[in-house]
């Protein structure tokens, strides 16, 4: 616990750390800003919140009063939020410090966080390779210790994914359980604020301080609040699920490897563990490329410099006004989302991908539930099929992108809890393991994390 | 040339709802505040803001389906409606589409030849208002004023089922009574609170299969709305006699120079994209809901003209003068209930109050109690029905009791047979010619005499009894 004389040092402490850690271009808040914005939130922050001192990253795109908030795009280039979000309200509500704001893919599209008008991120343990994404800032960060804690956002596995390669804890919760408003939508039917954690305690508790109704969102449900569990002993009564849909041959061995101990070690801790078959896996990447790229070409309508931002002022007409400032603020994978999202709504076409994928959607939602009901608590999987790969790797070809998420994904579209929880190392990089949780059942998941944050250093040190 | 032609228009109104606040945020949707005065994030479309939807327009949305008889659906789904414009925020509007609030309800209003006729309503739907665009401001650019956008509105959709302009407007204005009725909106054309488009078509008379249609926009005030259709049905027309085909156009009218002329193609090429809003839950209504908006109905204008007729004997044309407006309608009532004689009551609302009213901004001026109690003082013989109106133009602009001011005024009748049988001596002695006249057999001098003695005691006699004291007293 953090005493009220302490909290200026912790904040000065707090900016040292950022500071060393520069190189990595994960955090976009320069360090004179961010010493000066930490001075004052910590003369500021009240010492009776549960968050008392602690420093929290914010993805770029989540709204701060006190930081810019551009989305990695320079057609959000110099704009101050007018107001913030709720997840950001209710940290400096509980004393937490906002400790400036971390690099992404452009608008939350990318998995590598080499989408940023910015720059790309390099990853904490190996530079020439991508921190995952889209939160690969606040991954990056969190991994080399510059901050307990992170926010990011999660669309189709953008905590996730970057926790995983970054070696952290990265919770999504429930679609619902956390307010969304302040969050700059991607695909609003699947965005949620996530926690980028150096240990599940830090990102669970910082989870709880963050969700629960919001008025200003009204997809955020009435729920209770969320439970806190404690470290368990041992994971008796539990059924874990391992869907065999998540274990295709592809897999990287050594991600297989660390997934089969990571089982056995549930196993061991007294865990049920089932194979279940989640049938319609395969179509999840499909039909999260239509659906989220159309929901985005609807949320990025209104980068369109009449209100905000820069503005292309030499244009003729307000078509050319359009087409200048869109063509110019946003980066290519962007403007590839926009166009596939535009042409699988237009008339003639919507039938055929939109219509389609929302019917697939449902069908992955049904999977779940029909393992659910079966009695089973948690699923288990990989969170991503290999550790980091290559800066650069995977950017001429976007379908090899996507495919990273392959096992993120299907959270989103059915709106479950998921987590990634660090199960090892492979050529000393770390991978992830995932679980998915029943909606609004996250402290199940989070006791399951905690089992195997206790196991898997230990199991693997004795396995080297 | 009209009559080898049969016209066929359907309505499309939008109505402004009256609500205090926008539809999705907590802005004011005052109408004539300075620009862009009662904006936020959410209305303004600022990155990171959501819609909360608004209670009190669902409510009334829901009153105005029932008012119309539709069926209210316990399930309907907000969509986005996408296109570019500087005076939409977000580049997409809020609106609902394959899954709307109601459909299947319907209006009879009266037809221009006095039948009684049915339009359908197809559906009626929630949305909300863009902004304004102020072309003509300033000199060569386009000035945008949000404070409209986010406002709620219904879309209120009928079937293609008018045969002329007039009679789109006679349901116009039985849309926009009941509207009124039901306090769901101002239903002010001119200041835009109710807008309405028009598809119009024409075919020959005896076809079945509909025409080509254009849409026609721009209509904003009532007197446009035959002079709009008329134009663009006579276009047609004309231009499917020279051999043409209609083409499918989005017209606009302009008023200034009363004309229809097709909008640039390029702006109308318009593919929305709907889908379903993922940032509002579906809107689920519960059956109690239906049914509690469906108890806050007042009386619909139909009903109450029917029920004015049977209930206090009054003549169609006079229910439908009371039955106009809920103001006029529960005024008239309220005088009624004070004890005032129904078609006594009716004369005085449709001559002196509402004249009185249109001069002072529709407001009724004199309470109906007070009206009730000048109309009772008529009865009672106390005052003229002459000497009555210049009491209520005094209790219009002052106020006070009905017979206090009558006194004050000089204007009570002396129906104290002694005063008046004293008039009556004076004009008997002072007019002997006429007196000897009508003692010959000229008995309609009578009225003279009534007039004489009114002169006489300045209008203050009670002319029933100077009448009779005078035939008393001429005859002998």
């Amino acid at each position: 616990m953090t005493a009220p004389g302490d909290i200026k040092a912790l904040a000065r402490a707090t900016a040292d750390r950022l500071s060393k850690v520069r190189r990595l271009n994960a955090l976009l808040t320069p360090m004179t800003e961010l010493r000066q914005s930490l001075a004052r939130q910590a003369a500021a922050a009240h010492p009776s919140g549960v968050l008392y001192g602690m420093p929290v990253a914010v993805k770029d795109n989540i709204c701060t009063l006190d930081f810019t908030t551009t989305c990695g795009s320079r057609i959000l280039e110099g704009y101050r939020a007018a107001f913030e979000a709720t997840v950001v309200g209710r940290l400096k509500a509980a004393g937490a410090l906002i400790a400036g704001k971390t690099n992404c893919d452009e608008f939350a599209m990318g998995s590598s966080t080499e989408h940023s008008c910015y720059g790309r991120t390099l990853h904490p343990f190996d530079r020439t390779r991508v921190p995952g994404g889209s939160s690969g800032g606040s991954a990056a960060l969190v991994a080399a210790g510059a901050v307990p804690v992170a926010l990011g956002s999660d669309t189709g596995g953008s905590v996730r994914q970057p926790a995983s390669l970054c070696g952290v804890v990265g919770i999504k919760p429930t679609y619902g359980r956390v307010s969304r408003y302040g969050l700059v939508a991607f695909g609003s039917s699947l965005d949620q604020v996530g926690v980028l954690g150096r240990s599940v305690h830090d990102a669970a508790r910082v989870l709880s301080v963050i969700s629960g109704r919001d008025l200003r969102d009204a997809t955020c449900e009435d729920r209770d609040p969320l439970r806190l569990p404690t470290v368990p002993e041992d994971l008796k009564g539990f059924v874990i699920g391992v869907p065999k849909e998540y274990f295709p041959p592809e897999l990287d061995p050594g991600v297989r490897r660390a997934c089969e101990r990571a089982v056995r070690i549930m196993r061991d801790l007294g865990a049920a563990v089932r194979e279940v078959s989640l049938p319609h896996t395969s179509y999840a990447v499909p039909a999260y490329y239509i659906i989220a790229p159309a929901e985005a070409s609807a949320n990025l309508a209104r980068y369109d410099g009449v209100r905000f931002g820069p503005r292309f002022e030499h244009a003729p007409d307000v078509r050319a006004l359009y087409r200048a400032t869109r063509g110019d603020g946003f980066g290519a994978e962007v403007r590839r989302r926009v166009l596939i999202g535009t042409y699988v709504l237009s008339a003639g076409y919507y039938d055929a991908y939109y219509r389609r994928a929302q019917q697939v959607r449902a069908l992955i939602a049904q999977d779940f539930r029909n393992v659910f009901d079966r009695g089973v608590d948690l699923l288990f999987t990989p969170t991503t099929p290999a550790p980091a790969f290559k800066a650069g790797e995977k950017l001429a070809d976007p379908v090899q992108m996507y495919l990273n998420d392959i096992f993120t994904v299907t959270a989103n579209l059915a709106g479950l809890p998921a987590m990634s929880v660090p199960i090892g190392r492979v050529n000393g990089l770390p991978v992830g393991g995932q679980l998915i949780g029943q909606a609004f059942v996250e402290d199940d998941m989070i006791e399951a994390a905690y089992a195997l944050e206790r196991a898997v250093p230990a199991l693997e040190e004795a396995e080297r | 040339m009209t009559r080898a032609w049969e016209t066929v228009i359907g309505l499309e109104t939008h109505v402004q709802l009256r609500t205090a606040s926008k539809m999705f945020c907590g802005c004011s949707s005052a109408f004539g505040d300075p620009p862009n005065t009662n904006v936020c994030p959410v209305c303004l479309g600022l990155p990171g803001a959501l819609p909360a939807p608004n209670e009190v327009a669902v409510q009334l949305a829901v009153r105005a389906a029932l008012a119309l008889g539709c069926t209210v659906h316990p399930r309907s789904v907000f969509a986005r409606k996408n296109y570019f414009y500087p005076d939409l925020p977000k580049g997409y509007q809020i609106s609902q589409y394959d899954q709307p609030l109601a459909t299947g309800g319907s209006v009879s209003y009266v037809a221009p030849d006095g039948a009684v006729r049915t339009a359908t309503i197809v559906r009626l739907h929630l949305e909300e208002d863009a902004g304004k665009s102020l072309h003509d401001r300033f000199a060569r650019v386009t000035a945008v004023d949000l404070n409209r956008a986010g406002v709620p509105l219904v879309e209120i959709v009928t079937g293609p089922d008018f045969r002329s302009p007039q009679e789109a407007r006679a349901y116009l204005l039985t849309l926009k009574q009941v509207l009124e009725y039901v306090g769901v909106s101002d239903c002010d054309l001119e200041k835009g609170s109710l807008r309405v488009d028009a598809n119009v078509s024409v075919r020959r008379a005896g076809e079945t299969a509909l025409g080509t249609k254009t849409e026609v926009k721009n209509i904003n005030s009532f007197a446009y709305v035959e002079k709009a259709l008329g134009l663009e049905r006579d276009r047609q027309i004309a231009v499917r006699e020279a051999g043409g085909t209609v083409e499918h156009h989005t017209m606009l009218y302009d008023s200034k120079a009363n004309a229809v002329r097709p909008q640039r193609a390029k702006e109308e090429s318009h593919d929305y994209r709907y889908f379903a809003e993922p940032d509002l839950p579906p809107l689920v209504l519960r059956e109690e809901f239906v049914a509690e908006q469906q108890g806050l109905l007042p009386e619909l204008p139909a009903a109450k003209r029917e029920r004015f007729r049977s209930q206090y004997a009054l003549s169609a044309e006079h229910a439908a003068v009371l039955g106009a407006s809920r103001a006029v309608a529960d005024y008239y009532e309220s005088i009624v209930h004070a004890g005032a004689e129904p078609q006594a009551a009716a004369n005085w609302v449709m001559g002196e109050a509402l004249a009185d009213a249109k001069e002072h901004s529709d407001a009724l001026r004199v309470p109906p109690e007070s009206l009730a109690r000048l109309i009772a003082l008529i009865k009672g013989g106390s005052v003229s029905h002459a000497a009555a109106k210049k009491v209520f133009a005094e209790l219009a602009t002052h106020g006070g009791e009905p017979r206090t001011v009558a006194e004050a005024l000089g204007l009570v009748q002396v129906s104290d047979a002694g005063a008046v049988t004293d008039w009556v001596n004076e004009v008997i002695a002072g007019n002997a010619a006429e007196v000897a006249r009508y003692r010959g057999g000229e008995t309609k001098l009578l009225q003279f005499f009534v007039g004489q003695v009114m002169k006489a005691s300045r209008g203050k006699a009670d002319p029933k009894l100077a009448q009779r004291v005078l035939e008393e007293r001429l005859v002998s």
